[in-house]
């Protein structure tokens, strides 16, 4: 299998404020997120990140984005370093969280081709892709209708649409049904499975062993900045499910969670 | 990918003109608060100052001498009879604004000022003239009966005269003046209007949008951060250079009616094609440094509101660099004055409104802007790269 995503030792490591060292009853002035990660992710694939709040994935997401700089190490995203090329991964990738927001006084047609452009897609092909878009996520009715005047379920189904308006093949979702309704998190399920039948590569970031069980191929578990486990599903769940399966790591790793 | 400026150009463009309240405050409000101002400003001054010209003064005199009597006349000032009245009651009555002006000469004035001789050292022949200063037309006629004195007092010993029969002693032009009163208000006038514009759009811009995190939608798209810096930067300063422009011409219309009648020939008219597009440029290039500078401002702050806060050193120091413009012998003439921001902009207006301005200035002041603003878009590009400032 080919590796579309190789993420190699990468560590980041960010200052505490005064505050967040209270926050964290913890005399430390620094705190080390990720901590030599390394792992990869094959073409046609949705390849899970788990682990519980804090223990790293959305550092390790943001910089396999390139929106944060590692402090050491190196992301390969279809030969491309992020620390070197982040111009030109940016453009191979789609990368969504539900804090990226969209300007609420554009209409969802404006900001499809905005971006588009950005992204340099051909009028043509943009227009193509916006119709199938629009129709696949029902946006289509609702393209003149500024954001501002769009239910919290069309606004997340358009960010999703937006993020992806160049047709990217290696796609970056943290937490993908994380504050979505029970309708909308089955339609951007759904349509990550479809991605997948594309050829799509995707990386997704969850704490919910559900999604995780229902979509990925292979998962990487990671506790306190550490990949502590990557493997397939199927060779993970074999003998208990996956939830049973994470807490005997939890457990072996970072102690008894009651006890802490 | 270069068009990509023009992108973040067309995006900024849309989201303030779509946003017709936004366009009415930043664009319309200015030119329209200031004119609307200034002209109440005269009108209310005119109706404070101005005696209308109908207005029959209450003037009472005792003694009257018959010398006085054209000179009065003459002006259609109606010395009334004071019925009985003391002179306690008279001096009551003005200090209650009920009359104007109580003349007090002495028993035979006119002889008295015929005998006196001023080498003798004795006490010349004495008029009290009683007025009230709170009291507009008491004010106006107390004046205008002194300078009628004074000019009496000039015929009786006619020695010389002064500018006698010369109906333009000075030599200065009408366009002179008017440039001259200009040059000293206008520079800060606009500094202060640009930057009230500047600070209306900037922060909302670049603070705004990382407030509500709209900035990061940005930056994970492959859109270069300088191109990014430099379409906010260029197509913010077209929209603060209209609110400035539209307070300038606010101010233009509405000068002659604050002027009131000394005003009437100070109009925009005295200024050619060529001074209006230096001016142009002037204007341009410091607005371009001015949303520069609150722009990287904005990208430190988390929230516009601490953005607007940050910004207040910097509309002080805009507010004393302009006042300098006000003060001193016009522009100075030392080309690395020009070199100095805000400051080059101030003296180089004030040059092109005076109508004596070095072309090498205004090139140097421009020329200055634009690099500083090139300087501020490379911080400003470094902003959206640094995680630290722009990360959610």
């Amino acid at each position: 299998m080919e590796a579309i995503l190789k993420a190699e030792h990468l560590t980041k490591t960010f200052r505490l404020s005064k505050k967040q060292q209270k926050l964290e009853k913890n005399k430390e002035k620094t705190k080390v997120a990720v901590n030599d990660l390394s792992f990869e992710a094959y073409k046609g694939e949705i390849f899970g990140l788990l682990g519980p709040n804090g223990a790293g994935k959305t550092t390790t997401l943001r910089m396999l984005a390139t929106l944060i700089h590692p402090d050491s190490g190196d992301v390969l995203i279809d030969g491309l370093s992020v620390v070197k090329n982040p111009g030109e991964v940016r453009g191979k990738i789609g990368f969504l969280t539900s804090e990226l927001k969209l300007e609420q006084q554009f209409t969802p047609n404006y900001l499809f081709d905005f971006f588009s452009d950005l992204y340099g897609v051909q009028q043509q092909e943009r227009n193509k892709w916006k119709e199938k878009m629009f129709e696949r996520f029902g946006i289509g009715k609702y393209a003149e209708v500024k954001v501002s005047n769009l239910s919290t379920g069309m606004k997340q189904k358009l960010s999703l649409v937006i993020s992806l308006v160049h047709n990217p093949d290696i796609i970056i979702f943290d937490e993908p049904t994380n504050g979505l309704d029970v309708i909308t998190a089955k339609v951007v399920t759904d349509f990550l499975l479809e991605l997948k039948e594309e050829g799509k590569t995707i990386i997704v970031s969850t704490h919910i062993f559900s999604l995780i069980e229902k979509i990925c191929d292979r998962v990487g578990i990671i506790i306190n900045g550490q990949m502590v486990v990557c493997d397939t599903l199927q060779e993970l769940t074999k003998e208990k499910n996956l939830e049973e399966r994470f807490f005997d790591i939890y457990m072996e790793v970072a102690g008894d969670p009651d006890e802490k | 990918m270069k068009n990509n400026i023009l992108t973040i150009m067309k995006k900024e463009f849309h989201r303030f003109f779509s946003d017709k309240r936004m366009v009415f405050t930043t664009i319309l409000m200015p030119g329209l608060m200031i004119f609307i101002l200034y002209t109440f400003m005269g009108e209310a001054m005119q109706s404070q100052f101005v005696t209308k010209d109908d207005y029959q003064y209450e003037i009472y005199a005792d003694n009257l001498p018959d010398s006085m009597k054209p000179g009065l006349e003459q002006m259609k000032w109606n010395v009334k009879d004071k019925k009985n009245r003391s002179g306690e009651e008279i001096k009551t009555e003005i200090a209650e604004k009920k009359a104007d002006l109580y003349m007090v000469f002495p028993e035979n004035f006119d002889e008295e000022v015929a005998a006196y001789d001023s080498s003798t050292g004795s006490m010349a022949p004495n008029i009290e003239l009683y007025y009230n200063s709170t009291k507009t037309e008491s004010s106006e006629i107390y004046y205008q009966v002194v300078s009628m004195l004074d000019t009496y007092e000039g015929t009786l010993a006619n020695k010389f005269d002064i500018n006698e029969g010369i109906s333009k002693a000075d030599l200065a032009s009408e366009e002179e003046e008017s440039a001259q009163f200009f040059a000293m208000m206008l520079p800060m006038l606009m500094l202060i209007f640009m930057f009230s514009g500047c600070t209306a759009i900037a922060p909302e811009s670049i603070a705004g949008e990382k407030e509500r995190g709209t900035i990061a939608t940005l930056l994970v798209t492959p859109v270069k951060r300088s191109h990014l810096a430099v379409g906010k930067i260029v197509s913010l300063s077209v929209i603060g250079l209209l609110s400035g422009l539209s307070s300038f011409v606010g101010t233009m219309i509405s000068i002659p009616k604050m002027m009131g009648g000394s005003g009437a020939s100070m109009d925009a008219t005295i200024y050619g094609v060529t001074d209006y597009v230096l001016l142009l440029l002037v204007i341009l290039s410091t607005v371009l440094i001015i949303i520069a500078a609150i722009s990287v401002i904005s990208g430190f702050a988390k929230s516009v509101k601490e953005a607007s806060t940050a910004v207040t050193p910097l509309m002080i120091i805009c507010m004393v660099v302009g006042v300098t413009g006000m003060f001193g012998d016009g522009a100075p003439s030392s080309v690395s004055y020009y070199l100095i921001p805000l400051y080059n902009s101030v003296q180089a207006m004030n040059g092109i409104f005076s109508l004596h301005y070095d072309l090498v200035h205004v090139v140097v002041t421009v020329a200055a802007n634009l690099f500083y603003t090139l300087l501020l878009s490379f911080v400003l590009a470094k902003l959206f790269d640094s995680e630290k400032m722009m990360y959610l």
